[in-house]
């Protein structure tokens, strides 16, 4: 006889805590990725879903496919930089990207709010018709919704995609090595940034501006360069910090980075220092860390720079042998700390 | 970034660490006052740049840290009122309650919104004529002044939806608190350039007189913070016992006098309950009999609510600085950001949670 705990749907997750989901389940920090590893994970365990990446990869017949979905509920609807249509195209596209995919395909399902102003609708959607064209995939199916005014906020999009691998590398946190060097496509935290400057009325001399962007043509450059790629991880939500403590714990591996090597735009900087944020947790949305043999990252730098976006491209860090899965940064003024992850969403200071 | 980096320089730290070390010729222990001084000496490890002489402890000098648990006992009830709005500075949203936090009470469905100024709150009051908007103001003389506007500005516009939670505190009352223990092991102060830019630094005279301990006025950079090392160990070295002024390009003497009127204007001073530590004479800001119709604990007939602190919290003795963080046998294992038994695990400027941030295990170098 089975034991009678198999068959009791108890929740896995110490709801002795949170009884309730809070905002930080969704932030990209501890929380969220407690919620994965302990309801989603168990829950949908298979041996695809384990990789740990921004897509799943499995064969058909003699091919590699990448498949993710990713939701997009950013408010406002329309900042610097973008707007919500756009990022939910790039969105996807990046995470498919991550797995070295080639994108092909995306689905778009619209949860509208009852009342939405059909230009607005319009423009979103217009924005995603031409995001799609930009970075060479096509939308084609889809799913309409709209829900009672007060049901919903304004407009949610879902997109899900599929994209085709046309190299033998194998892409993900387990392919990590000693010694790789940690080579990013660019400036930290602007797209976090813009939005939590029209959020809250911040005015600086000039609006930053969203790094929102696809990034599938940098990531096929530098595979048809023939760099041995070993991860790609796009900085999303958490930022830098969450990423290298996901690749840290993944490859059980410590990962040395310098503080002063990591691109931070000035205003950026700025509006960091204002609120009490870590432009290093901040979220992008045009920006990827590639891990790469040390011998190789000169080459995979000059790949990335002759890429539109990728100009600012450079080295932060390394990954050391030292088999503890930690991130160190080194402070501009020359001492070690943890780099640690954000438990949930970053909350702006008292003074 | 212009005006930041030339402070966070590396050359720039060893040259005063050096110095730092020329100087020293007998084991010191100085205290910075400002959580805000504690998280860059932390997060910089700049203690790790100083000779083994030098012990720095930290202070209580986070404003969120010492809110008193019947204080937030109190933003928890009304924030889960409906029809109440509860505004707050972000920070305070983590802090552990008996039972719960506002943050939960926000996913409950309470009102709770962050905010940037105290201002702020004032608008949502304004914009919102139907609801009661309550704003948690807590801090140091810092944030004061912001206050005080908020509730003159209501008062002026008879603004009759919004009302003050006070928590407000004053550094000198606690720092005199900390001097005049028999357990004192503060030699030297780094007072907080902040609070010192709103009040000046003459009350502060007094103090080093009578404790003969040596005050700087301190900012918050690397290379602030090892000048005014440098100063408070030079002063400690040649037997002196003064105020001196390191942050002098933001902190006048005087202070900033209009900031100060408006203090004075709306808030008197009061005794003042500090979690952790107990109650100290004088050192509160409460609201002045004038201004007592946007006293929230009044307008909502907040009283005698009972609270108990976790027994195995020692967040007291870390805010008294009688231990460091990684001292407390529950740091990092039953108390950590996601799940605080004290307000200085998850506060930004609370010392538990510099040190697990950035230091929870030995790092290398």
């Amino acid at each position: 006889m089975s034991s009678p705990l198999e068959f009791a749907p108890s929740c896995p997750f110490p709801i002795q805590n949170y009884p309730q989901v809070l905002m930080a389940h969704g932030g990209g920090g501890k929380l969220m990725h407690q919620l994965i590893g302990k309801m989603f994970a168990p829950a949908f365990r298979n041996p695809l879903s384990e990789s740990q990446h921004d897509s799943s990869v499995f064969q058909v017949g003699s091919q590699r496919l990448a498949f993710t979905t990713d939701s997009f509920v950013v408010r406002p609807l329309f900042f610097p930089g973008g707007d919500l249509g756009s990022l939910a195209v790039h969105g996807t596209v990046n995470d498919l990207a991550m797995s070295g995919a080639r994108p092909l395909y995306l689905s778009a399902a619209f949860i509208i709010e009852e009342g939405l102003a059909m230009d607005t609708l319009w423009r979103i959607v217009s924005s995603m018709k031409q995001a799609a064209e930009k970075a060479g995939v096509q939308i084609i199916t889809g799913d309409t919704k709209v829900v009672d005014k007060g049901k919903g906020d304004s407009l949610f999009i879902n997109t899900a995609g599929i994209g085709i691998l046309e190299h033998s590398l194998r892409i993900d946190p387990q392919s990590v090595q000693p010694g790789d060097a940690i080579v990013v496509n660019g400036d930290m935290g602007r797209h976090g940034m813009a939005i939590m400057a029209v959020r809250e009325g911040l005015e600086f001399e000039s609006a930053i501006e969203s790094d929102s962007a696809p990034l599938a043509a940098e990531v096929l450059a530098l595979i048809k360069a023939g760099i041995p790629i070993h991860c790609l991880r796009d900085l999303t939500r958490g930022g830098l910090t969450s990423v290298l403590n996901e690749i840290a714990e993944s490859a059980n591996l410590t990962i040395q980075v310098e503080e002063k090597s990591i691109p931070v735009r000035e205003d950026v900087r700025a509006a960091c220092e204002i609120l009490g944020l870590d432009p290093f947790q901040v979220a992008c949305e045009g920006r990827f860390a590639a891990f790469v043999p040390e011998a190789q990252a000169s080459a995979a730098l000059a790949v990335m720079r002759r890429q539109s976006g990728g100009e600012s491209a450079c080295q932060i860090g390394r990954v050391t042998d030292q088999k503890q899965p930690k991130v160190l940064i080194k402070s501009s003024i020359g001492a070690n700390r943890i780099m640690d992850m954000a438990t949930g969403e970053q909350l702006p200071r008292i003074c | 970034m212009k005006y930041l980096d030339e402070y966070r320089d590396a050359r720039g730290a060893r040259a005063y660490a050096a110095e730092i070390g020329r100087v020293t010729t007998r084991p010191w222990t100085l205290m910075e006052i400002c959580g805000g001084q504690t998280h860059a000496i932390v997060k910089y490890g700049i203690d790790e740049l100083l000779p083994k002489e030098l012990t720095l402890i930290h202070g209580p000098g986070c404003p969120v840290c010492v809110t008193p648990l019947e204080t937030i006992e109190r933003a928890i009830e009304l924030a889960a009122r409906p029809g109440i709005i509860l505004c707050s500075f972000g920070d305070m949203l983590r802090v552990p309650g008996n039972h719960t936090d506002l943050l939960s009470v926000k996913a409950g469905g309470g009102d709770v919104r962050i905010i940037y100024s105290p201002l702020d709150a004032f608008k949502i009051a304004e914009q919102n004529p139907s609801r009661e908007v309550v704003f948690f103001g807590v801090g140091f003389e810092t944030t004061a002044p912001a206050t005080a506007m908020a509730v003159f500005q209501a008062e002026q516009k008879n603004l009759h939806n919004f009302s003050l939670l006070v928590s407000h505190v004053l550094v000198p009352p606690a720092m005199e608190a900390i001097l005049g223990s028999p357990h004192c092991r503060v030699q030297g102060f780094l007072a907080a350039g902040h609070v010192c830019t709103v009040m000046g630094y003459e009350e502060y005279l007094p103090i080093a007189r009578r404790y003969r301990a040596p005050i700087v006025v301190t900012g918050f950079e690397p290379l602030d913070i090892l000048q005014g090392v440098l100063m408070c160990v030079a002063q400690l070295e040649q037997g002196r016992a003064e105020v001196e002024n390191q942050y002098s390009r933001s902190v006048r003497r005087e202070g900033n006098l209009p900031a100060q009127q408006l203090i004075q204007k709306v808030f008197q001073v009061v005794p003042r309950k500090w979690r952790g530590v107990g109650e100290i004479p004088r050192s509160g800001l409460g609201l002045r009999e004038a201004y007592a119709a946007f006293d929230a604990e009044r307008r909502f007939g907040l009283t005698g609510m009972e609270v108990s602190e976790p027994a195995d919290c020692m967040s007291g003795s870390v805010l008294q600085g009688k231990i460091k963080p990684r001292e407390c046998p529950a740091f990092g294992t039953r108390c950590t950001p996601e799940h605080p038994l004290g307000a200085t695990m998850v506060s930004s400027e609370g010392a538990c949670a510099a040190y697990y941030r950035y230091r929870r295990e030995p790092v290398l170098t």
